[in-house]
């Protein structure tokens, strides 16, 4: 029977995604190949004028530019199918090292990032619940809806001028500091270079799963078994622990993993603020430069890592609410 | 004796209603002072003037001045100007969109189903990526900034109207209409319009925030417009270069009048859910 | 057997009625909300304005009054739990002492408990058996719980179950068994027979009958007014927020001659098993504004002075009564 509705879940959710990339892959092929920017020019850059025209056919023909974008999309598509995503314009590396290094870098920063908002966003988000329409509730909640209209990367550069320009505590930018090679950089030089971009997704994050929060726990305490508890006796403290925290945690965090995608944008903002080598900050090169290889790695990749947030918030809730949990008893 | 519903009042403490329509209206003229500022400024304001450059916030120049002499307040009016005008396609289009598609939904069961899978698809890919995907299909320039702005901002108010459309779809004088013989879009025009208005106009007005945060994001990472045009993005991607001279103002002005603008956007379609959904306004 | 019993216990406490105060007591209470109206205007709705009760140790009163009477917040208020935006006034009065904020948020729980009507009212995350142990105060808080539940005829296994594993049935005797575990001395039953079929209406009635039989008072309140006599010692009727008549249960039978108030006459009436007449118009909405007596626009004997002043509840043939000509 478990294994039964599992082997089924898992059936569902591939499909899903399957159909989600190969959508994906041809919009943003289609989109990628009827840009105006000529690929060969940005990836020669500069020395365009050098090159002649024969030179240009022979790239053209290598990369296959002179195929009908039909046959151009079905070798792309094939290639990635056996792992191969190209070549990367700008790093002169296959795609998928580029993602993978960048990668990590961003899931470092993301990851405490993530952990960060989502915990002092629960907080916050409890303290105005439980004493809605209080002065705290209202201070909390003015403060979150200004911090959804704030612009993540204004936020970077405010946390950029205080921290690193006027007290000096930490570098203006760049991850690694220029001169030293990648491999010789400490772990305190890296860490140094994390605080801030964390600091500002961390922020920023806050106010999503606050707002989030308060809501459930409003709705929590003004539901028919709070009222029974409250009838019990239990108040306070006492109610929210034992039914407010309850119902309202497995919702928070399924929501603040199904909030994978705007992470990945307060990333790129962030990343490119404080020069940290991410993910982020090569989609950007990657769009401004015409990679086309690596934009469409990222677009591919990016959709991969937003599905992933989307599936464990899903997964918690089947797999850690009873009420999903014992589905197949009813 | 007990009165009718309500105690009279002696205005000391304004009630919800009044302390709303007060918001709405404070929020309505500070925007047009805003927008109307900016586009009344001529370009002989703008000019370059190399004898009062890098100049700190001071009365004749409140927002500083920049690396060229140029007036900072005057380049921000101008750069929320073209927020609004960016914002206001988005929406338009965005909103306009969404209304089409969430009608689509009520026709059978398979067209909401490919709709669906178009919103879950639009939110497969994070947001800032399909712009970036957009606007260099656009080959970049102003062009693809605006295009992917204004195809990018429906899936959740479609999502939204959707699930409006489908209850309203289930109500008894939908299904007396249709009795009836009338057609869908006599249903669609008479039944299921009026009752998403108020929620086109709400869902309209808090488009402008999202549009015009990704508008500033996708410009100061560099994409669409080129350096001379004064929009909030451009304008704090330039100041970075001065950062670590000290001059925050050219960074910090700018921005907050930018939050400002949003917050305002956001606050008034708060304010007028308030005001026509009642249920809305019992909490919040 | 359990009706004799109860019939005996019946006439201690109108005994004791002369001597020492009522366990329970409810004087002119009101209950208030402010809330906002379309377009956020805002406005005071008065649900509750004339209540009036007392119960004595181990008696049942029942509050009847058709839906919309606002009796189901009754509850709300003696408990002490309504939501910020309620304003009460009058006074309640437990075991003779006022029951204030803090006497209320110390006494429920303990001495007051609540059998709720809704089948939401048990916590969707939380194991019942757990819901159950919180009420009781000793250590032996499972075997209690246990004990309890074996007691309301419910499987060992269900204490470990979610309550959405339960049906409509077991969970109210869940509810029940919160009130059994406790010791309390005065049980408010909130609609617990709703929409019941009529064996389950019978098993519930049976739950009250043996809280009051272990020496608790009940508070039952209840649109069921079959319900309500067969257990209940004396009835309360609710009409429009106002208590209009306090009646014996004896006093329902024939034509109603010795009921006092025609609210309550119209109602015994419109059983089924009696005249089966219908009482014309409706009740005044809460917030709606009346002078004088909130039946008199529906009342067959009303004069003009119904609709000048708010009659006030006098005794009247060991009951009392709300109107100028009973």
């Amino acid at each position: 029977m478990q294994l039964k509705r599992v082997s089924l879940y898992v059936i569902k959710k591939t499909l899903k995604l399957v159909s989600l990339l190969i959508a994906i892959s041809v919009l943003s092929f289609l989109l990628v190949s009827y840009s105006p920017i000529d690929p060969i020019q940005s990836y020669i850059g500069a020395d365009m004028v050098r090159v002649s025209p024969e030179q240009r056919d022979n790239i053209a023909a290598y990369w296959g530019l002179d195929d009908s974008k039909t046959e151009q999309f079905l070798n792309w598509s094939k290639a990635v199918l056996q792992g191969n995503l190209g070549t990367s314009l700008i790093y002169r590396a296959p795609v998928a090292d580029v993602i993978a290094e960048r990668f990590l870098a961003s899931l470092i920063l993301m990851g405490i990032a993530w952990l960060m908002s989502g915990f002092i966003g629960f907080i916050l988000g409890i303290i105005s619940g439980i004493q809605e329409g209080s002065w705290v509730d209202r201070i909390i909640k003015g403060y979150c809806f200004i911090l959804a209209s704030t612009p993540a990367f204004w936020l970077a550069l405010l946390c950029l001028m205080l921290f690193s320009v006027s007290l000096g505590w930490f570098p203006v930018g760049l991850a690694s500091p220029a001169g030293i090679l990648t491999e010789d950089v400490t772990w305190l030089e890296r860490a140094k270079h994390l605080v801030l971009p964390a600091l500002t997704l961390s922020i920023i994050g806050v106010a999503n799963v606050a707002l989030h929060t308060r809501q459930k726990l409003i709705e929590v305490l003004g539901s028919e078994y709070a009222r029974f508890a409250k009838a019990k006796g239990e108040t306070g403290f006492l109610l929210l622990w034992r039914h407010g925290l309850r119902n309202i945690s497995l919702p928070a965090v399924s929501l603040h993993f199904a909030s994978f995608g705007e992470l990945f944008g307060g990333a790129v903002l962030a990343e490119q603020v404080f020069s940290y080598p991410g993910l982020g900050q090569a989609v950007v090169q990657a769009g401004l430069g015409g990679d086309i290889p690596l934009l469409l790695g990222i677009v591919l990749f990016s959709t991969l890592f937003v599905f992933a947030g989307n599936l464990l918030a899903d997964l918690l809730y089947q797999f850690i609410d009873p009420r999903m949990r014992k589905e197949e008893l009813q | 004796m007990i009165g009718r519903t309500s105690f009279p009042m002696k205005v000391k403490k304004w009630n919800l209603r009044q302390r709303t329509l007060a918001v709405t209206i404070l929020s309505f003229t500070l925007l047009a002072g805003m927008i109307g500022s900016g586009i009344l400024i001529g370009p002989e304001k703008m000019g370059v003037d190399f004898l009062s450059k890098y100049l700190p916030p001071s009365f004749t120049h409140p927002f500083g001045t920049d690396w060229l002499g140029r007036d900072m307040l005057t380049r921000t009016l101008k750069g929320l100007t073209l927020s609004f005008s960016v914002g206001l396609l988005a929406s338009t289009v965005s909103t306009f969109i969404a209304l089409i598609l969430s009608l689509l939904c009520s026709v059978n069961k398979k067209l909401d189903a490919v709709v669906t899978w178009f919103i879950d698809l639009f939110l497969s890919v994070p947001h800032i990526v399909i712009l970036i995907l957009i606007s260099f299909a656009a080959g970049g320039g102003f062009k693809g900034v605006v295009i992917g702005l204004a195809l990018t901002h429906w899936p959740s108010l479609t999502r939204l109207l959707r699930a409006e459309v489908l209850q309203l779809k289930n109500t008894d004088y939908v299904a007396v209409s249709k009795a009836f013989g009338k057609s869908r879009m006599w249903i669609a025009r008479h039944h299921l319009l009026p009752h998403l208005v108020p929620q086109l106009i709400v869902g309209f007005i808090l488009l402008f925030p999202h549009a015009i945060l990704h508008e500033a994001a996708i410009t100061f990472l560099g994409f669409g417009l080129s350096s001379e045009v004064p929009a909030i993005g451009i304008i704090l991607s330039e100041s970075m270069r001065y950062l670590a001279t000290g001059m925050w103002w050219l960074a910090f002005f700018p921005g907050l009048a930018l939050l400002v603008m949003v917050s305002i956007f956001d606050l008034l379609g708060r304010s007028i859910r308030k005001l026509i959904d009642p249920f809305h306004g019992q909490k919040l | 057997m359990e009706i004799q019993q109860s019939q005996k216990k019946e006439n201690i406490p109108l005994a004791q009625n002369e001597k020492s105060p009522p366990l329970f007591e409810v004087n002119h209470l009101a209950l208030t909300f402010r809330q906002y109206e379309k377009g956020l205007r805002e406005s005071n709705l008065r649900v509750i304005r004339n209540f009036d009760l007392s119960i004595n140790q181990g008696e049942i009163v029942a509050v009847v009054g058709a839906s919309g009477s606002g009796k189901s917040l009754l509850a709300d208020t003696i408990l002490g739990i309504l939501p910020e935006h309620a304003e009460t006034s009058g006074n309640i009065l437990f075991q003779g002492k006022i029951l204030t904020k803090e006497n209320q948020i110390r006494l429920r729980g303990k001495d007051i408990v609540l059998i709720p009507q809704s089948t939401n009212a048990l916590d969707p995350l939380m194991k019942v058996g757990k819901q159950v142990q919180s009420v009781v105060k000793n250590k032996h808080k499972k075997a209690v719980q246990e004990r309890i539940f074996q007691k309301v005829g419910l499987a060992k296994d269900t204490s470990d179950r979610y309550p959405f594993e339960l049906s409509g049935g077991m969970i109210r005797r869940v509810l029940v068994s919160t009130a059994m575990v406790s010791d309390a001395k005065l049980v408010i039953a909130d609609e617990p027979t709703p929409g019941l079929d009529e064996q389950a209406r019978d098993e519930a009635i049976q739950y009250m009958k043996k809280l009051a039989t272990e020496g608790k008072a009940i508070m039952f309140i209840t649109h069921d007014i079959t319900a309500a006599l067969e257990i209940a010692d004396k009835v309360a009727v609710f009409y429009a927020g106002e208590t209009v008549e306090i009646a014996n249960t004896e006093d329902f039978s024939g034509k109603g001659e010795n009921l006092r108030h025609p609210y309550t006459k119209a109602l015994w009436n419109a059983l089924p098993q009696n005249d089966f007449i219908p009482l014309k118009g409706i009740q005044p909405l809460p917030g709606e504004s009346v002078s004088g007596c909130v039946f008199a626009a529906r009342c067959p004997i009303a004069t003009d002075v119904c609709t000048e002043d708010v009659p006030q509840l006098r005794p009247l043939n060991h009951g009392m009564v709300r109107c100028y000509h009973a």
